[in-house]
């Protein structure tokens, strides 16, 4: 589960991780009142404005129609003011939100982290996520921070670091130091970066987290160490033991098909295809997408319906497969293991004749457990139903379909 | 032979008397599967499926010398049933559940470490012997003996694998559902290897998805050090990256973990990479004949 920056950095704060200040808003006028507090806190008159939205590259990415930056810094009230009528409400347009773009229901007022003082400042990269090979979760660091860490990676892989840190001891401060030192910082910049490191960890691991980024990871005029971007996944598996966190997920920036799916306990994952397909089995659901795109079309979904396929399940994927217009054929793949071929044949026959005016081709592939009476129900009820029992008759009718 | 199971191998069932571990462990005694009782704290002393419950896994070794754990426990408490297993001395733990945290699975590989416990899962089908044990919510009658054996990440795709095999004529020896989820306790590799040393297993079908570098890393073993026909399938072709696709584990990371990386670098290394799961069986037997 993605989090908006501002749950981020409130979560952060509860594990003394600190962070840029701000607030989060969610009209203008809120907005011109964020930034009059952050200026009587920090007798700056700088302030940034930051769109949250579930996705990155906000600096560089435009306001849709207009010029407009998803964050941009401001020097007045004014300034501040006309930056979040520009953004709020406005859809933005990032390299990772595809031409769409999402809209700006929030944004963050924060605090100006290039104040003046005694020392220069600087950016660096920090990331803590789970290395599958050696089932260990690592820190991966670099002085080259504020930029994309692919690029980084790609063109000087020296300067990336990797600190993994053992299940059994957790971090230790030896490893808090090193990646202080490999930093390059001394004096209190040194220890700071020591204290945010071991306590991003302890958030980490107490959050339950995937995947957590601080780019840029900041080092401020006066040598504090700061968090001024944040991105956290949390483990959804882990959810169940933080219904806190649960709670803070923000739905509108889903895929409004893929919330409806998720009611049903139905795992759907929307594509631009031209095909829709209803399997149960994530592996089968993939490979199904597969031999689609093999036969000539493309997938216009993933939908895993689980273990459980019964009549409700199929009816419910039915529906939210049909809502997408470019769907030109539906491939239902089931194979029969626990659940009866027999059963689903019933459940697919009823579905299609509550739902009517179905004017697609409807492939159904039952394969496993009373797999021959399934296709023999289907091809009694008079359906505009294609049926077929193996793998390769399924692909040659979409074939068909789509040709 | 076989690998990991046979008709010897004592099983017991850990979250026995709960709706699924009941269901399965039905099913399982239904196949013939050697089920010598189960665990569920609290109900140690009665029956369940005219088998004893114990308290503790530790109790149901001493009493029963179970060598095999299989676990239906939820996702909450998986990670503890791993462990208690392992404490207990069972040499093979298959894990059923689904939805276990990752930080979970990290405490529960570094557990294992250096302790003589195999972990097969979580988030599998299970193992299954054809013939003579199934331990897993694998559909038995599909899995028919054979030479052939199976390495899988995804349930339905394995069943999907066996029945190619079995309408091709050849048939299984052992079945090995590994999992989906980003951490597991047996990798590709290691099962693949398995089935490499069983001299009943005349050729290997590997099926693998997104995500994570598990059968890149068998390839090159197999590049090295194999002697049978392996038949390779990447699920995931279509799958766009950054989006978990079902399984935990599923999540295309890098340039490296795409299904079209993978399958250059199996075929690279000898392996019979099939670009249709239609195709799974028909390779299979066409490859033995070489």
């Amino acid at each position: 589960m993605n989090l908006h920056e501002y749950q981020a950095k409130e979560l952060l704060k509860k594990y003394n991780v600190p962070v840029q200040e701000g607030m989060a808003v969610e009209s203008v006028m809120a907005a011109e009142e964020a930034y009059r507090q952050i200026k009587t806190q920090t007798g700056n008159n700088f302030a940034v404005v930051k769109a949250q939205i579930h996705a990155g590259g906000r600096g560089k990415g435009k306001i849709a129609g207009s010029e407009q930056r998803g964050v941009a810094v401001g020097k007045s009230l004014e300034d501040i003011s006309n930056i979040a009528k520009n953004i709020l409400g406005h859809t933005l347009v990032t390299i990772q939100t595809g031409a769409a773009g999402k809209k700006v229901n929030k944004i963050l007022i924060a605090q100006d982290v290039y104040y003046p003082g005694p020392n220069p400042v600087k950016e660096y990269y920090l990331s803590i996520l789970l290395d599958r090979t050696k089932g260990q979760n690592v820190i991966m660091y670099s002085t080259e921070g504020g930029m994309n860490i692919e690029d980084v990676a790609h063109d000087t892989p020296e300067k990336i670091f990797k600190e993994w840190v053992h299940p059994g001891g957790g971090l230790q401060g030896f490893q808090a130091r090193k990646i202080a030192f490999n930093l390059g910082l001394g004096g209190e910049a040194f220890k700071n970066c020591v204290k945010f490191v071991t306590n991003l960890y302890n958030a980490y691991v107490g959050l339950d987290c995937s995947m957590l980024e601080i780019n840029p990871l900041f080092k401020t005029s006066d040598d504090k160490i700061i968090a001024v971007d944040c991105k956290m996944n949390l483990d959804e598996n882990a959810l169940m033991r933080h219904p806190d966190l649960a709670a803070m997920r923000d739905i509108t920036e889903e895929d409004p098909t893929e919330v409806e799916a998720g009611q049903y306990n139905l795992n759907f994952v929307k594509l631009d295809g031209n095909v829709g397909c209803m399997v149960n089995g994530a592996g089968l659901a993939m490979a199904t997408m597969d031999m689609i795109k093999l036969s000539g079309g493309e997938p216009a979904n993933f939908l895993d319906v689980g273990g459980t396929a019964n009549a409700q399940t199929v009816e419910a994927g039915f529906r939210i497969i049909m809502k997408d217009p470019n769907v030109k054929a539906i491939l239902i793949n089931i194979f029969g293991g626990i659940v009866r071929c027999d059963r689903v044949a019933a459940g697919v026959i009823e579905a299609y004749n509550k739902l009517g005016n179905i004017n697609i081709p409807i492939i159904v592939r039952l394969q496993g457990t009373n797999a021959e009476e399934a296709k023999k129900l289907i091809d009694e009820s008079g359906l505009k139903v294609q049926s077929a029992i193996q793998l390769s008759e399924a692909a040659s009718l979409v074939k068909q379909a789509v040709a | 032979m076989s690998v990991l199971v046979n008709k010897h191998s004592k099983i017991i069932v850990q979250g026995f008397t709960g709706t699924e571990g009941t269901f399965h462990a039905g099913q399982m005694i239904e196949y013939g599967t050697n089920v010598v009782g189960g665990v569920t704290p609290g109900k140690g002393g009665s029956s369940h499926l005219d088998r004893p419950v114990f308290n503790t896994v530790a109790d149901a070794v001493k009493q029963t010398g179970a060598d095999v754990s299989i676990i239906f426990v939820p996702p909450a408490f998986a990670a503890d049933a791993i462990m208690e297993a392992t404490d207990a001395g069972i040499g093979l733990v298959v894990c059923i559940t689904e939805g276990i945290p990752v930080q979970d699975m990290v405490k529960v590989k570094n557990y294992l470490q250096g302790k003589n416990t195999r972990l097969i899962g979580p988030n599998c089908p299970g193992v299954i012997t054809a013939g003579e044990a199934k331990v897993g919510i694998m559909p038995g009658f599909i899995f028919k003996p054979g030479r052939i054996g199976v390495v899988s990440k995804s349930g339905t795709l394995t069943y999907e694998a066996a029945d190619q095999v079995v309408k091709a004529g050849l048939g299984i020896t052992t079945a090995i559902g590994i999992g989906g989820d980003p951490i597991i306790g047996t990798t590709t590799k290691q099962a693949v290897e398995l089935l490499m040393n069983d001299p009943d297993t005349d050729g290997i079908i590997m099926i693998g998805e997104i995500g994570g570098g598990m059968e890149a890393e068998a390839a090159r073993w197999i590049k090295e050090n194999g002697t049978k026909p392996v038949v390779g399938f990447i699920a995931g072709q279509t799958a766009p990256p950054g989006r978990r696709m079902g399984h935990a584990g599923a999540i295309i990371g890098g340039a490296d973990d795409t299904a079209a990386a993978k399958m250059k670098i199996l075929a690279e290394c000898g392996v019979h990479v099939v670009a249709s799961p239609a195709d799974i069986g028909k390779t299979m037997a066409d490859a033995l004949k070489k």
